[in-house]
């Protein structure tokens, strides 16, 4: 992506700030601005939640694969290309019949950037930082999402370095998917616990 | 309650300005310079005042953040910050992130486990009371979990050490356990019926219950 600096007639505060930022540390050899251009490019373009459905669609067609991930999800990621920031240490939690996984970072936005990108703003947000823990039927029926009552939810709040991916149950009906057609039902916040996967009509 | 309901947003884009894409690259391109730890990046957003912290949104609290730890390490001045210019060489860097570097920086990231020194002392299965403290510092025990039982399940090795990290005091690396509530042990009859609440805690934190 280009700098986008405009003329500054128009800039709000926040951006008036960072590009100031950025003028004086490039002015003192600190940071190169096509360091920042590259690192802005890898997150819109390939660091995004298609790695985890990614994973996602693996563990569901291969139950060697699934057994990896549960047992070494740091390496079992890293065998389909996906690691490093924010990925380091990898645990996958696995959705079952009345059991559902949730995942937050309460103290900060820890998120598993490698298989999920940047975090929405949402998860980043007060609201779900905060309520997540304490009422967790409340923020999934948020997402318009209500669970059998009987559904136990494990919340896992992510006060450390490692990185939470949720495994959702794999769509009734969808035996004869491949992976790739099963990776597309697969959403992000399916992977967050926020959501389900896509049904095979399409519909969460 | 508190903050109010959860707002997902249809569609969201990566960013939501440009300004916020520079904010991503300013902090990690000034976090590659190697001169302090992700423990203390956290603190710093973290000790910005409550008031500012909540009226500002993430990338804004990134940048809030980073022109404290650029003024603390001796890398720009008050000054400069005003004037929106250099006005005087500053610290050196120990390296700088290029274009080509990006990739592998963010492939290779910075793993926080390390080789243990002692042997664990609890083991899955194993009851513990988490502690109640107040640290004046950076800490990871969120403060609902305080002074709770819960059960540990998992043993995950050694890590570094936030407490002690975000401070200059070293890596001082403990072991790391998955605890898990209940949670009414969390929030009493208030908590999700059946529900349970896990969080990551260094051995410090927990004594046997």
């Amino acid at each position: 992506m280009p700098h986008d600096h405009e003329d500054g007639s128009h800039l709000d505060p926040m951006a008036a700030r960072v590009m100031a930022l950025e003028t004086i540390l490039v002015e003192k050899g600190l940071v190169d601005p096509a360091a920042l251009d590259a690192i802005v490019e890898l997150y819109e373009t390939e660091i995004g939640p298609r790695n985890g459905a990614r994973v996602v669609a693996r563990a569901w067609s291969d139950a060697g694969f699934a057994a990896w991930l549960a047992r070494d999800a740091t390496a079992a990621i890293a065998s389909l290309g996906y690691g490093g920031r924010q990925g380091e240490h990898m645990r996958a939690v696995f959705n079952a019949p009345g059991e559902h996984n949730l995942v937050v970072c309460t103290l900060c936005s820890c998120y598993p950037l490698p298989v999920l990108g940047l975090p929405p703003v949402w998860y980043k947000s007060p609201a779900y930082r905060s309520r997540a823990v304490i009422d967790p039927r409340g923020v999934l029926a948020e997402f318009g999402l209500t669970l059998d009552p009987a559904t136990r939810i494990r919340v896992w709040d992510s006060t450390a370095e490692l990185r939470y991916l949720v495994v959702p149950m794999r769509p009734a009906g969808s035996e004869a998917l491949d992976e790739v057609a099963l990776a597309a039902l697969v959403t992000r916040d399916a992977m967050i616990g926020t959501g389900l996967p896509l049904a095979l009509d399409g519909r969460s | 309650m508190g903050f109010g309901p959860v707002a997902p947003e249809a569609g969201e884009p990566v960013f939501h300005a440009p300004w916020e894409g520079r904010a991503l690259g300013l902090n990690l391109s000034a976090g590659a310079m190697g001169h302090w730890s992700i423990d203390e990046v956290r603190h710093a957003r973290e000790s910005l005042h409550p008031a500012d912290y909540y009226a500002s949104s993430y990338y804004a609290i990134w940048i809030k953040a980073l022109e404290a730890l650029l003024l603390r390490h001796g890398f720009v001045t008050e000054g400069e910050l005003a004037a929106g210019r250099m006005l005087e060489p500053g610290t050196a860097p120990k390296r700088v992130l290029t274009a080509a570097d990006v990739a592998g920086m963010l492939g290779r990231g910075s793993p926080y486990g390390r080789g243990p020194t002692a042997p664990a002392r609890f083991a899955p299965g194993d009851r513990v009371r988490t502690m109640v403290m107040h640290p004046r510092g950076h800490t990871r025990l969120p403060r609902y979990a305080r002074g709770k039982v819960g059960c540990v399940e998992a043993v995950n090795g050694v890590h570094v050490f936030p407490d002690a990290n975000a401070h200059g005091q070293g890596e001082a690396p403990q072991w790391l356990y998955t605890v898990v509530f209940e949670a009414v042990e969390l929030w009493g009859p208030d908590g999700d019926p059946g529900g349970r609440v896990s969080i990551d805690a260094w051995e410090t934190y927990l004594e046997r219950a």
